[in-house]
C-alpha cells in the first residue's frame, strides 16, 4: 500500500523555484531517503508534506486518497510525524511538560499518566528517557529522543526526520538506527532526509535524489555505490573525492597548556585543564558535538575572551591577555562560525567587510581609511575566491552562505596569517564552494601556516586534518595523527570515553569515510 | 465574502529609496495633519500654514534668527548622530547642553570684570567640558556597570535642570535684579560677536558648520568612524574584529558631551546673554528628531536642523500672529516624529493588497493585518 504519493509537486518563490514536477511515493514500511545538496529542494518538500508550505501545483495522495494538507495540526491528525533538524523545546521546562505542550487538550489533561507513556514509548523503542528531566540538562541526542517520542505518542503513519544525524555522535547514530528500524517493523514509513550517503546506504530501502529543485534519479541505495549517488545529487561537472596528502608539520605555533576557564554566561560549558598545540604546517582538527566548549575555547584563541596570559602562546609568545587586535597583529586569522553576525556585518558591503578584519595593514593609514586599497583588497577577494555576487558595493547578507563564506575564508588568507582557525568552515556551503574552501585551506597549510579546524563534520574532518581530537563536556580528548584514528575511537571521544583503546585495531573504516568526505 | 485585504509584507531587503521617501512622507503627512488642525482651531489653514512656516523666513531678520536656532540644534545633533550611530541611545543631549550653559556661564560671571580677548575662549571651553563631564557619567556608569544609556542620560537631564535652577535662584542670582532667578548679564568681553551688525545671529554658527563637517570626515574617512558604525550594526563583528567597544562608548559620550556642552555655553554667551532657567528651550531633544528626520547623514541632518529651527520660529510667529498657543511648536515637532516613524515602517514592509482567500489557512504570521 502507498502511504503518501506526491505528484508533479511545483512550488515557486519569488526568483527561484523550490520544487518543479517533483514526484515521491513511500510505501507503508518502508524507510525512504530525499537526497540532495543544500538548496535542492528538500526543506520545502517536507515543508509542503508537513502543511507548512503550500504548493502551487501538483497533488498530495494520503494512503490514495487525495488531499489538502491545511497545516502543519492537521497533518499531525493525518499520522504525519515530524522531527526538525532545529529542536522547538523550552530548555526551562521537563520532558513532560514540553510533549504535553504539543498533545491536544485531553490527552495532555493528566501529566501522570502522561509521563507514564513516555516512559513506556521510550522503553519500546530503545530511546532511554526520563519524563522528569529539564531539557536543559539533556545532550543533543536526548533532546532529539523527545522529539521523537513527541511524534510516536500520536500514532503515527509517517515520521519524517530532516538531517537528524548531523547533530549525533557515531554512537548515537546507531541507536537511533535501530529505533528506525523498529518503526519501520511495525509498518510506519519513514522519510529520511540526509546528505550522508553512508548513513543513508546503511539505512534505507529507497532513495529519492532531489538536484536544483527536480528529481535527478530514483535508487536503491544498497545496490548503489556512493560513487553514482553522489554523481545524481551534485551533477557532472563537479569533482567529487578530493585525497589530500597528510603533513606533520614543524614547529607548534599555536601551545595551549593546562587552560581550565570558567565564562560568565551561565549557559556557557567551563573548560577544564586543556592542553594541545597546533604546528606551523598541519591542519589540527577538533570534532566533537555543538555546545561541548567548543566556542569558549575559540573566544579564548581568538581574544573574544581572555585570562592568564600563558595558558595560550603563539609561537611562544604568551597572548591569552591580549586583545584581537594584538592577536590579529601577531599573526593570527579567525573564522567564525556565525557568517552573517560575527564574521561579517550583513548591512554593510563587502568592501566594509574587507576592512572588517583588514583594517591593520595598508588599508589604513594613521587612522584614514585608504578607500582606493580597500575596494581593491575586496576585488582580490572576489576573484581570487570565485565569490559570486553583484560587485563589491553589495551587501553581505546579499551572498549565498557558500559565497559569503568563501569571501570570509578568502579575507582571512588574504592576510597571509601564521595561524587560521576555522569553526565549521563549510557547514551549509554547497559542495562546489566546500571544495574551494578546502582546497585553499591544504594550500595555506603547505605554505607552512598552522591551522586549528573545529567542525562537527567528521568527513570533513578525516579529508583535511592531519591530527585529530574530540571535545567532550569541556574536555579534550588525547589528539593523535587522523590515519590512526577509527571512526569508532573518535565517536567515543566525541561522546567523552578517553579511555585508550583499539586505536590500532580497524584503521581501515577510516578509509571509505574519508573518500566521501567531499559530500558533507 | 471577497474582500480586498490591505496587508503589511516583509520586504526581503531594506529599500533604500523608501529611506529617503520616509521623511518627505513624514513632512507631508505633518503638514496635512497641521492643516486640519489649524481648520479645527478655526483658522485657514493655508492661512495658518503660511504664517508658520512661510512668514518668518520673508526677511534677512528671520533667516538670521533661524542662524541663531540652528546652531545649538545643528551641534547637539551632530553630537548625537555619533551616539547614534553606534546605537548608544544618548537621550541626555539636554542636559549636556544646560551643564554646558552653566559651567560656561559660571566662569563668565567670575570672569565679568577681566578684560581680554582670551577670556571668550576660556568661558567656551569650560562649557564644552563641563558637557563632557555630564555625559561622562553616563559613560561611566554603562562601562562600568551595564547601566542603560537611556535611562540614565534621561535622569541626569533633570539633575542638570535642577543644578540650574539652584544657580539662578541660588549663588548665581544677580543680587542687583530684583529677584528675579536670573544671573547678571554677561560683559562685551565674555559674549560671542554677531556677524551683522544689529542681528542675533552670531559665530556659533560657524561652530555648528564645522563639528558638522567634522563628524562627517570622521564617520566616512577613518578607522574609528568605521569601528563606531561596525558597533551599531553589529555588536559580535565589533567584539570579533577587535574593536574596543569600552573605548568606543566613551569616546562618542565624550565628543557628544562636548558639542552639546559648547551648543549651550554658546546659547549663554550668545542669544541669551546670562542665566536664566529658560536657556534651553528643548534644544537637546529636538536634536533627537533631527537625526533621525535627517537620517543620520550630516546633509541631511543640516536640512533637518532648519526645518526644526523652523518649527519653533513658527511656533512664536504664531502666536503673536494668530494668538494660538507657543505650543504648537511642540505638536508639530511630535508629529514629525510620529509620522517618521511610522513611515520608517515601510522601510523594511511594503503594502499590498490580497483578495482573501476562501480557506484562511493563510497563516502567514509575519502579515499584520492593517484592515479586514
Amino acid at each position: 500500500m502507498k502511504r503518501i504519493e506526491l505528484k508533479e509537486i511545483t512550488k515557486r518563490y519569488p526568483g527561484c523555484v523550490a520544487n518543479q514536477s517533483v514526484e515521491l511515493s513511500v510505501s507503508a514500511g518502508e524507510i525512504h531517503a530525499l537526497l540532495g545538496e543544500n538548496g535542492a529542494g528538500k526543506s520545502t518538500l517536507m515543508k509542503i508534506i508537513y502543511g507548512v508550505v503550500k504548493p502551487d501545483e501538483g497533488e498530495m495522495l494520503w494512503e490514495n486518497q487525495s488531499i489538502e494538507v491545511k497545516g502543519p495540526a492537521h497533518a499531525r491528525e493525518l499520522g504525519i510525524g515530524m522531527v526538525f533538524q532545529h529542536f522547538s523545546l523550552f530548555e526551562t521546562l521537563t520532558v513532560a511538560e514540553n510533549i504535553a505542550l504539543s498533545l491536544p487538550k485531553a490527552e495532555a489533561k493528566s501529566l501522570d499518566a502522561l509521563k507514564k507513556r513516555i516512559s513506556d514509548v521510550s522503553k519500546r523503542y530503545g530511546m532511554q528517557l526520563d519524563p522528569n528531566r529539564y531539557v536543559h540538562t539533556l545532550s543533543i541526542g536526548e533532546q532529539q529522543r523527545v522529539e521523537i517520542v513527541r511524534c510516536l505518542l500520536q500514532d503515527v503513519k509517517l515520521l519524517i526526520l530532516d538531517e537528524p544525524t548531523s547533530v549525533l555522535t557515531p554512537q548515537e547514530v546507531e541507536t537511533l538506527f535501530k529505533t528506525l528500524h523498529q518503526l519501520s517493523d511495525e509498518g510506519c514509513s519513514i522519510l529520511f532526509i540526509s546528505h550522508k550517503l553512508d548513513e543513508v546506504r546503511a539505512l534505507c530501502d529507497n532513495a529519492t535524489i532531489l538536484r536544483g529543485g527536480k528529481v535527478s534519479g530514483h535508487c536503491i541505495p544498497k545496490d548503489t555505490t556512493t560513487d553514482e549517488i553522489a554523481r545524481l545529487m551534485v551533477g557532472d561537472d563537479t569533482p567529487l573525492s578530493e585525497d589530500y596528502k597528510k603533513a606533520t608539520g614543524g614547529e607548534p605555533y599555536l601551545t595551549i597548556t593546562n587552560l581550565s576557564y570558567k565564562s560568565e554566561d551561565p549557559f556557557a560549558t567551563p573548560l577544564k585543564d586543556i592542553s594541545f598545540d597546533v604546528k606551523a604546517g598541519e591542519i589540527l582538527g577538533i570534532a566533537g558535538v555543538a555546545g561541548n566548549g567548543q566556542e569558549e575555547l575559540l573566544n579564548l584563541i581568538s581574544g573574544e575572551e581572555t585570562t592568564t596570559a600563558s595558558c595560550v602562546k603563539f609561537a611562544k609568545k604568551a597572548v591569552a591577555n591580549l586583545t584581537p587586535e594584538k592577536r590579529r597583529i601577531l599573526g593570527l586569522g579567525f573564522v567564525p562560525e556565525e557568517r552573517l553576525g560575527r564574521g561579517a556585518v550583513p548591512d554593510m558591503s563587502l568592501e566594509e567587510n574587507a576592512l572588517l578584519t583588514g583594517y591593520q595593514g595598508e588599508l589604513t593609514n594613521k587612522g584614514w581609511i585608504n578607500t582606493t586599497k580597500v575596494k581593491a583588497f575586496a576585488k582580490q577577494i572576489i576573484e581570487q575566491f570565485n565569490v559570486k555576487t553583484a560587485g563589491s558595493l553589495a551587501q553581505a547578507k546579499s551572498l549565498s552562505g557558500g559565497n559569503l563564506q568563501k569571501y570570509i575564508i578568502g579575507r582571512e588568507i588574504l592576510q597571509n596569517p601564521k595561524l587560521l582557525v576555522c569553526s565549521h568552515p563549510t557547514w551549509g556551503v554547497d559542495i562546489g564552494a566546500a571544495i574551494l574552501i578546502r582546497h585553499a585551506l591544504i594550500e595555506l597549510r603547505d605554505q607552512g601556516a598552522a591551522i586549528l579546524v573545529v567542525s562537527e563534520d567528521i568527513d570533513e574532518l578525516y579529508a583535511i586534518s592531519d591530527r585529530v581530537c574530540a571535545i567532550c563536556d569541556g574536555e579534550l580528548s588525547p589528539v593523535a595523527p587522523t590515519n590512526e584514528v577509527t571512526i569508532n575511537q573518535l565517536g567515543k571521544w566525541m561522546a567523552g570515553d578517553f579511555s585508550p583503546s583499539d586505536t590500532h585495531s580497524d584503521t581501515a573504516s577510516a578509509g571509505p569515510l574519508a573518500n566521501v568526505g567531499g559530500l558533507s | 465574502m471577497m474582500f480586498n485585504r490591505i496587508a503589511l509584507e516583509k520586504r526581503s531587503s531594506d529599500s533604500k529609496t523608501m529611506s529617503y521617501l520616509s521623511p518627505v512622507l513624514a513632512i507631508l503627512l505633518t503638514l496635512i495633519s497641521g492643516g486640519l488642525l489649524f481648520a479645527s482651531l478655526g483658522q485657514d489653514p493655508f492661512h495658518a500654514l503660511h504664517t508658520f512656516f512661510v512668514a518668518p523666513l520673508s526677511d534677512l531678520y528671520g533667516w538670521t534668527e533661524l542662524g541663531t536656532k540652528v546652531a545649538p540644534l545643528l551641534l547637539c545633533a551632530m553630537g548625537l548622530t555619533l551616539c547614534f550611530r553606534a546605537k548608544i541611545w544618548n537621550i541626555g543631549a539636554e542636559g549636556q547642553f544646560i551643564l554646558g550653559g552653566l559651567g560656561g556661564g559660571y566662569i563668565a560671571l567670575e570672569l565679568l570684570d577681566v578684560e581680554g580677548l582670551w577670556v571668550l575662549p576660556c568661558v567656551l571651553i569650560f562649557g564644552a567640558l563641563c558637557g563632557m563631564f555630564w555625559a561622562a557619567l553616563a559613560a561611566l556608569l554603562k562601562t562600568r556597570f551595564g547601566a542603560n544609556e537611556i535611562l540614565t542620560t534621561i535622569m541626569l537631564n533633570y539633575i542638570a535642570l535642577n543644578w540650574l535652577l539652584y544657580g539662578v535662584h541660588g549663588p548665581l542670582k544677580d543680587p542687583e535684579g530684583f529677584n528675579f532667578p536670573e544671573s547678571a548679564m554677561l560683559s562685551e568681553f565674555t559674549t560671542l560677536p554677531v556677524i551683522f551688525d544689529d542681528y542675533r545671529l552670531n559665530i556659533s554658527i560657524y561652530f555648528a558648520l564645522f563639528a558638522a563637517a567634522v563628524i562627517w570626515a570622521l564617520m566616512s574617512k577613518t578607522l574609528i568612524g568605521f569601528q563606531i558604525s561596525v558597533m551599531g550594526e553589529d555588536k559580535a563583528a565589533a567584539r570579533f574584529a577587535g574593536f574596543k567597544e569600552t573605548r568606543l562608548t566613551w569616546f562618542v559620550l565624550l565628543t557628544c558631551g562636548a558639542l552639546a556642552g559648547l551648543a549651550g555655553v554658546s546659547e549663554v554667551t550668545g542669544p541669551v546673554g546670562q542665566l536664566t532657567p529658560y536657556i534651553s528651550s528643548g534644544y537637546g531633544y529636538t536634536a533627537i528628531i533631527i537625526v533621525f528626520l535627517g537620517r543620520m547623514h550630516p546633509v541631511g541632518i543640516v536640512l533637518a536642523s532648519m526645518l526644526l529651527a523652523l518649527t519653533y520660529m513658527g511656533g512664536e510667529m504664531a502666536q503673536m500672529d494668530l494668538s494660538l498657543p507657543k505650543s504648537l511648536t511642540g505638536l508639530f515637532q511630535g508629529m514629525l516624529l510620529f509620522y517618521l516613524l511610522a513611515c520608517d515602517l515601510l522601510i523594511s514592509y511594503r503594502i499590498v493588497r490580497k483578495p482573501a482567500s476562501k480557506n484562511h489557512s493563510q497563516s502567514a504570521t509575519q502579515n499584520i493585518n492593517a484592515q479586514a
